[in-house]
C-alpha cells in the first residue's frame, strides 16, 4: 500500500491548515458561502438537504485496517455511528457539522487519508479496478498509476477549476471491472508491440443528462508519457470546454461537438509540445512507487484448498456464499473475497462503525490487513487464503456481513437520493430495499442469475442507472416521485447505455414492474445460462414492454 | 494601510505583487479611447492587431489584455514586443487563463509582466503565481486585506513540475517540487 514520505505528509498537514483557516473565514463572514463553496468542495464537503456531507477519498479503493478503524472512529465520534460507500469508491459521512470537518480531516490525516478533490469542478479521485494486485486476469497493477496519476492532479495549478468535474479510471485488464468507458478518461493498462508496459486511452465518457461512452483517443500511450498525455487532454479541455452551460461542461461534450478526429488532432498537438519534458515518468521512479504496491508475502499452497471444500460440502449457505462472493486469484490456494453491504432490506453501501471494525479485524487477521471498496459499493477483502473461509465467513456472520448476493438481483447499486441529496427527484434508497426484500429469498434470486439494477435519484446519475441491466431513474412529476425504468445498460467491456422501455412508474409501482420485467426475461432466457443482458440483446425491449404497458 | 497615498482597503482595484502593493504605472486604454502619445498601455486583442498592423513606430511600451477565451497563439510571434499582459478571470471558477498563462511562459517563453485581473481572490493566488502570474488586480476587499495582513495560505509542497521560477525539485519524485 501508498506510504506517506515526509513531503506529502507535509503536504496533508498544510492543505489541513489551510482549510481549517478557510473555515475560519467563512464563520468570521470574510468569504461569502459563494467564495467558500469551491473552496469546501474541494475538500470534499457539501451543503446537503439536512446538514453538511463530508466524502473522503479512499484512492483507488484501497484501504489499510488501521484505516478503516480510524473511518469507524470517525463515524462514531462525528456522526451517527455510520459512513456510506460510494460508486466512486469513496466513503460519505453525513451528519458532521462544519466546525468538526477540520479536526475530523486531522483524524484522516494521521492514517494518510485526506478529503482533496473528492468534489468540485478538478481531477476527482481516481478510481481502479477493486481485484488489482490479485486478479488472475491482470497485465499490471493499476493502482501503481492511478496513484501516480493522483499524486500529479492534487492541487494541479493549472486544472483545478476546469468547466467541470473529471474523473478518471484504470484497469489492469482487459476485463473492464472498472468501467473506464464511462469516465472522462479511462484507462487499460495493456503491452505494446516491444512489450512494454502502456495504456489503451478512452477519452469523453460519462453518464449524467447526456450519457455517452468514451471514445478511444489512442491505443497505446507508453508508460513513461502517462502523465504528458494527461496534461495534454486535460489542457485543451480547460481551455475549449464549454462554461456556458453545465450541463454541457463535461469533456464528452466537448469531444462530441468536435469530433473525436479533431479533438484528437488538438491533443495529439499539445502532446508533442509536452512529451520528454519534466512530467516523463522515469522507470526507477515507477518502479520506487510500485514497490509500495509489491505482493503480500504469499505462502506456496496446492491448488486444492480441502478445508473450503469440505465446508462448502456441509454448508449450504456457506456454498451459495462462496459461489457468489469468492473471486479467483492469481496465486494458487487464494482467492479474493467480496464482503457484500447490500443485506436485504439494507440501506446499499452503508457500514455502521462496528462493521467496519469488524472488516478492519477479519482482515488483520486473515487478510494481511487489506480492504478494498468496490465501486459497486461493496467491499472486498483481496488476498485471502481459501481455507481461512469458513472461519471469515462465520466472523462476518456475526458482523451481520455475510450476504451472499454478489452480482446477483439485491447487489443493487443506488445514490443517496432525497433522503440526503439536494439534487434528488425522488428517494433511491427506500425503493432499493423494496426492491431487495422483494427477491429477498435466495433460491429465486440464484434462479434470476446475474443481474444488475442500478437507481439514481435524479439525472445527475450517481447510482449509474444508464449502465443498469435494470436501471431506474427518479424523475419529479408534478411534485409527484416517479421512476423511468431503462433496459440492457452495461459498464463493463460490453458497455452499452441502457434504453428507456416507456413512460415512468410511481413509487407505489416501481417495484411491481422490475418483477414483471424479471418475470418476463426468467420465462423468455433460451436457458438459465442466457443471462439477461443476453437476453435483452437477443429480444430487445417488445416482449418487456408488451408485459409492462399490455398491447 | 496605504501605500504610496494609495488606501488598498478603499474600493477600486489594487495592484499586488510578491511582497506587497504597488503602484499600477499601466493605462487601460478602450477600443474607442484615443491612445495617449506615450507612455504604458494595455489594449485589447483587437486593438494590438490593428497597431501591429500599422506603420507608425509607436511610442508606448504595450501591454495586451487577453479575454479568457482569447488564444495565446494569436500572440505568442509578438511576445517580443510586449512588456506585460493581462490574462482575465471572468468568474474565479473559470480557470481558462491558468492554462494561458502556463502557455505564455513554458511554451512560448513570454518573461514580460502577467497580471491576472478579473475576479481574484486570495485562495486562488497561489495557483495563479504557480501557473506564472506575477501581479494581481484586486478589487475583492477581504482579498486586500488578507494580502494586507500577509495572510496568504499556500501549500507550500508541489507535485507538478511547473515552471514558476521560485520553485525547486525535491526528492526522488521528478514532478515534486517545493518553494525555494
Ligand atoms: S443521482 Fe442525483 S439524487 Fe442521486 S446522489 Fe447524485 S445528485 Fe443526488
Amino acid at each position: 500500500m501508498y506510504r506517506y514520505d515526509e513531503f506529502d505528509r507535509a503536504f496533508v498537514e498544510a492543505r489541513v491548515a489551510q482549510f481549517a483557516d478557510q473555515v475560519r473565514r467563512r464563520q468570521a463572514g470574510e468569504l461569502t458561502e459563494e467564495e467558500f463553496k469551491p473552496l469546501r468542495l474541494m475538500n470534499g464537503v457539501y451543503l446537503q438537504l439536512h446538514a453538511y456531507m463530508l466524502r473522503i477519498a479512499i484512492p483507488y479503493g484501497t484501504l489499510s485496517s488501521r484505516q478503516m478503524r480510524t473511518l469507524a472512529h470517525i463515524a462514531r465520534t462525528y456522526d451517527r455511528g455510520y459512513g456510506h460507500f460510494t460508486t466512486r469508491q469513496n466513503l460519505q459521512f453525513n451528519w458532521p457539522r462544519l466546525e468538526d470537518i477540520p479536526e475530523v480531516l486531522k483524524e484522516l490525516a494521521s492514517v494518510e487519508m485526506h478529503a482533496i478533490q473528492t468534489s468540485g469542478n478538478c481531477i476527482r479521485n481516481v478510481t481502479a479496478d477493486h481485484f488489482a494486485g490479485a486478479a488472475a486476469d491482470e497485465v499490471a497493477d493499476p493502482r501503481i498509476y492511478a496513484e501516480i496519476v493522483r499524486q500529479w492532479s492534487s492541487l494541479h495549478p493549472e486544472f483545478s477549476f476546469l468547466p467541470r468535474k473529471f474523473k478518471v479510471a484504470v484497469t489492469g485488464a482487459a476485463t473492464d471491472r472498472a468501467a473506464i468507458r464511462t469516465h472522462d478518461i479511462g484507462m487499460e493498462i495493456r503491452r505494446g508491440d516491444d512489450g512494454g508496459l502502456g495504456f489503451r486511452v478512452f477519452v469523453g465518457g460519462g453518464q449524467g443528462r447526456t450519457p455517452m461512452m468514451a471514445h478511444e483517443i489512442n491505443p497505446f500511450v507508453a508508460e513513461r508519457y502517462l502523465l504528458a498525455y494527461l496534461e495534454a487532454i486535460l489542457r485543451v479541455y480547460n481551455r475549449w470546454g464549454r462554461r456556458d452551460n453545465k450541463y454541457k461542461a463535461r469533456i464528452k461534450i466537448l469531444v462530441h461537438e468536435r469530433g473525436i478526429e479533431s479533438f484528437r488532432t488538438e491533443v495529439e498537438e499539445e502532446f508533442a509540445a509536452l512529451r520528454d519534458g519534466a512530467l516523463d515518468l522515469p522507470a526507477d521512479e515507477r518502479e520506487r512507487i510500485a514497490a509500495y504496491f509489491v505482493p503480500p508475502e504469499f505462502e506456496t499452497l496446492p491448488v486444492e484448498a480441502g478445508r473450503l471444500s469440505r465446508a462448502i460440502a456441509a454448508n449450504r449457505e456457506f456454498g451459495d456464499w462462496i459461489e457468489r462472493n469468492m473471486h479467483p486469484h492469481r496465486m494458487p490456494g487464494y482467492a479474493s473475497v467480496t464482503i457484500s453491504l447490500k443485506p436485504v432490506g439494507g440501506v446499499p453501501g452503508d457500514a455502521t462503525a462496528e462493521q467496519m471494525e469488524a472488516v478492519a479485524d477479519i482482515a488483520e487477521r486473515y487478510a494481511f490487513s487489506e480492504i478494498r471498496v468496490s465501486h459497486e459499493q461493496n467491499l472486498v477483502l483481496p488476498h485471502v487464503r481459501k481455507n481461512d473461509l469458513p472461519e471469515i465467513y462465520g466472523r462476518l456472520q456475526e458482523a451481520g456481513l455475510a450476504t451472499g448476493n454478489v452480482g446477483l438481483i439485491t447487489d443493487i447499486i443506488a445514490c443517496p437520493g432525497l433522503d440526503y441529496c439536494a439534487l434528488a427527484n425522488a428517494r433511491s434508497i427506500p425503493i432499493a430495499q423494496q426492491l431487495s426484500e422483494r427477491f429477498a429469498d435466495p433460491a429465486r434470486q440464484r434462479e434470476v442469475g446475474d443481474l444488475a439494477i442500478k437507481i439514481s435519484g435524479c439525472i445527475n446519475a450517481c447510482g449509474h442507472h444508464h449502465v443498469g441491466h435494470i436501471g431506474i431513474l427518479g424523475v419529479d412529476r408534478k411534485g409527484e416521485e416517479f421512476y423511468q425504468i431503462t433496459l440492457g445498460g452495461s459498464p463493463a467491456e460490453d458497455a452499452a447505455i441502457g434504453e428507456i422501455v416507456g413512460k415512468g412508474f410511481s413509487a407505489g409501482e416501481v417495484v411491481d414492474a422490475v418483477e414483471t420485467i424479471v418475470d418476463t426475461y426468467v420465462a423468455l432466457r433460451q436457458s438459465p445460462d442466457e443471462s439477461f443482458l443476453g437476453a435483452y440483446r437477443r429480444v430487445g425491449e417488445a416482449p418487456f414492454k408488451e408485459a409492462l404497458y399490455g398491447g | 494601510m496605504t501605500m504610496m497615498g494609495t488606501d488598498v482597503l478603499a474600493d477600486g482595484v489594487v495592484l499586488w505583487r510578491r511582497g506587497g502593493f504597488v503602484e499600477d504605472r499601466w493605462a487601460r486604454i478602450g477600443d474607442e479611447d484615443a491612445l495617449p502619445p506615450e507612455g504604458a498601455v494595455i489594449v485589447t486583442l483587437a486593438r494590438w492587431q490593428d497597431l501591429r498592423r500599422s506603420d507608425a513606430p509607436g511610442a508606448w511600451e504595450v501591454g495586451v489584455a487577453l479575454a479568457a477565451g482569447d488564444d495565446v497563439r494569436e500572440i505568442a510571434a509578438d511576445l517580443p514586443r510586449l512588456a506585460l499582459i493581462t490574462l482575465d478571470f471572468p468568474k474565479f471558477t473559470d480557470g481558462r487563463s491558468y492554462s494561458a498563462a502556463r502557455l505564455l511562459r513554458e511554451r512560448y517563453g513570454f518573461a514580460g509582466e502577467l497580471r491576472a485581473t478579473g475576479e481574484v481572490l486570495l485562495d486562488q493566488i497561489p495557483f495563479m503565481r504557480r501557473c506564472g502570474f506575477d501581479s494581481f488586480a484586486i478589487s475583492h476587499e477581504p482579498t486586500r486585506r488578507a494580502l494586507a495582513d500577509g495572510r496568504l495560505t499556500d501549500v507550500p509542497i508541489y507535485l507538478q513540475p511547473v515552471s514558476e521560477r521560485g520553485e525547486v525539485p525535491v526528492g526522488t519524485r521528478p514532478w515534486l517540487r517545493h518553494r525555494a
